[in-house]
């Protein structure tokens, strides 16, 4: 790999770049809407169907997968020039795997009936598209901080998508919001029905593909040329 | 005829470039082509010329699916008759179905236009006609107690995303009135299964007579084939079940004006129908012997009569956008979408109405269907060559 070049390159642009400089900035903004992992990265759609039935096991999968992807990015950056090209993804998979265990153990110490409900999806973390997906596309090529902040970036680009579908699901779904009634009793008694296909994954399928019809439809960068 | 001409002459240069609802011009374009002959003439380039278009291809259907609803109009108030044990005329039962049904198929008919005609102004292109076979199908294969609210949400999700979301009118790689009814099935499924197929509304002096029972065919096939009717009743169609879908005899006559004018495809037709009766004999026997009433049993062509199936076949099967393009290609698709339905029915009793989950199914299988038969014969030929 280019172990030698890089480098040289960082030490370059170490001197001229602040913490928050305008191309970090966009390391870290660009996940949300451009380079969004699900909607146009396609990457992390399957825990994005599981997860989603409820806002709250949604949010915590969000800060989940925000923590590994950060920590899983900062440290295959800080260690990339010594990884051999060869066992890249074995090392990958362990650093991820290590962060996913100590994530899966919190939320079974302090949240353990989150815990249960997103079951084997936190394990599953660990073969997350969006994990491997940057530490292969970016933090293996990109120095520490910046890896750090596409980490974060993606985690929240990937939150973003999976609040709005939860958020829909249960709405429509059973008709509340974390928890709380959303939709009023009167509405029942007029004969209002819960959607009982929000409850089943596919509709998440079918929101995600709205959402990204919209997305293309209003930003124009990502309708493809052909 | 002639004020109308006149009154469309009038507004048309408002809605022309530069007119104050130049943005609305598809909406008005719709009308004028509904109404009357299309003014345009071709402009370059060789083109077909033939007397049948998009328009007459939908009228065509509508035409065929009248008996289905007629019929569908007449059993509604049969049933519902029935129920509570009361002696009616034809004319009764059928005006008692006839305001039952309208509501649906009014409401089906008003939103599923109402968002395609959005979509056409929003988008600017044409509206197409590819709803009116659509927003009568929808009603067709509704219990007649779902509520209004339930259809247009319906209408609105297979418009939209099971015809816009890929370009419109033959674009839809699914049968949207199909997928409508497979969103509602899902959505709603206290509303779609179960004793919901007779209206029950209460008749003054009247109770529900004892015999009654809510389950249609499918749903009593399952538990022991012989409480079945006769499947002389069931071809004729005096039996619960979605509004369009318990006669067998009129879906073939629908069936004969789609395929004497050729707008519906008899090999789809005849495919299915011989998928059902193979996989049906298939299974009568691997049947178990020792459990004579295991639905296993259920002789083959009950399947034709039971249920959704002639609909589907007749109508749903032979969408010329969704279903497979070649020859070959029609056959096999048309013997998979019978074959699916029975396996479903007799091992699925949660999803009673396979022939719409296979239809949907092959329905997706259909271009990898069509390209395969292409690379066959495209081998083929080079074999003799």
């Amino acid at each position: 790999m280019s172990t030698e070049t890089t480098p040289v390159a960082v030490v370059e642009e170490k001197k001229k770049e602040g913490l928050f400089s305008k191309k970090n900035l966009r390391v870290l903004r660009d996940p949300l809407d451009d380079t969004n992992p699900v909607t146009v990265q396609i990457l992390g759609v399957c825990s994005a169907l599981a997860v989603t039935v409820q806002v709250k096991p949604a949010i915590i999968m969000a800060l989940g997968v925000t923590v590994v992807t950060a920590f899983s990015n900062l440290i295959i950056s800080l260690i990339r020039n010594t990884i051999p090209n060869r066992i890249r993804i074995i090392v990958q998979l362990i650093v991820a795997a290590m962060l996913v265990t100590i994530v899966d153990q919190l939320l079974k110490a302090y949240m353990f009936d989150v815990s249960k409900k997103l079951s084997v999806f936190v394990g599953l973390i660990i073969t997350n598209c969006i994990v491997m997906g940057r530490l292969e596309a970016f933090a293996l090529a990109q120095r520490p901080w910046p890896s750090f902040l596409d980490g974060i970036g993606n985690g929240l680009g990937y939150g973003i998508i999976l609040v709005i579908v939860a958020v829909i699901r249960e709405v429509l779904g059973s008709g509340s919001v974390l928890g709380f009634k959303v939709v009023p009793q009167w509405l029942y008694d007029m004969g209002y029905v819960n959607n009982g296909l929000m409850m089943l994954p596919p509709a998440a399928l079918f929101l995600i593909g709205i959402f990204i019809w919209w997305q293309r439809s209003r930003n124009r960068k990502l309708i493809n040329a052909s | 005829m002639k004020i109308a001409q006149k009154l469309l002459n009038s507004v048309r240069p408002h809605f022309k470039e530069g007119g104050r609802f130049e943005k609305l011009h598809p909406a008005f374009d719709a009308l004028e082509t509904f109404l009357f002959v299309p003014g345009h003439t071709t402009s370059q380039g060789v083109h077909v010329r033939d007397a049948i278009d998009l328009k007459r291809t939908m009228f065509t259907v509508i035409v065929a699916l009248v008996p289905t609803l007629f019929f569908g109009m007449w059993n509604v108030g049969y049933q519902h008759h029935l129920a509570y044990g009361m002696e009616a005329s034809l004319v009764d039962s059928f005006l008692f179905g006839f305001w039952k049904v309208l509501p649906i198929i009014i409401v089906s008919y008003a939103v599923g236009l109402g968002v395609e005609f959005i979509f056409a102004i929003v988008r600017n292109h044409q509206v197409s006609e590819g709803y009116l076979v659509t927003g009568l199908l929808i009603p067709l294969t509704m219990p007649v107690t779902i509520p209004l609210w339930m259809v247009a949400l319906g209408a609105i999700f297979c418009t939209v995303l099971g015809k816009e979301i890929f370009g419109g009118t033959g674009m839809n790689f699914m049968n949207p009135a199909l997928l409508a009814r497979a969103f509602m099935f899902f959505a709603f499924p206290a509303y779609m299964s179960g004793d919901i197929w007779t209206d029950l509304s209460p008749e003054a002096g009247h109770v529900l007579v004892d015999a009654y029972s809510g389950a249609t065919n499918l749903v009593t096939f399952d538990a022991n084939f012989t409480k079945l009717p006769s499947a002389a009743d069931m071809f004729w169609g005096f039996e619960q079940g979605s509004i369009g879908e318990t006669s067998a005899f009129a879906c073939l006559i629908g069936a004969l004006i789609l395929i004497g004018t050729g707008i519906g495809s008899w090999q789809i037709i005849v495919s299915c129908v011989v998928g059902v009766l193979v996989m049906g004999l298939f299974l009568n026997a691997l049947a178990p012997a020792d459990m004579p009433t295991h639905a296993m049993h259920t002789p083959a062509y009950y399947h034709l009569l039971m249920g959704g199936f002639a609909f589907g076949a007749v109508y749903m099967a032979t969408d010329p956008v969704s279903a497979a393009q070649t020859e070959t290609g029609k056959w096999i698709y048309g013997l998979l979408i019978g074959m699916f339905t029975v396996i479903l029915r007799v091992f699925n009793p949660a999803y009673p109405e396979g022939v719409m989950l296979s239809i949907l199914l092959m329905n997706v299988f259909a271009p990898l269907i069509d390209h395969l038969v292409v690379e066959q014969h495209i081998k083929n030929r080079k074999k003799r060559a």
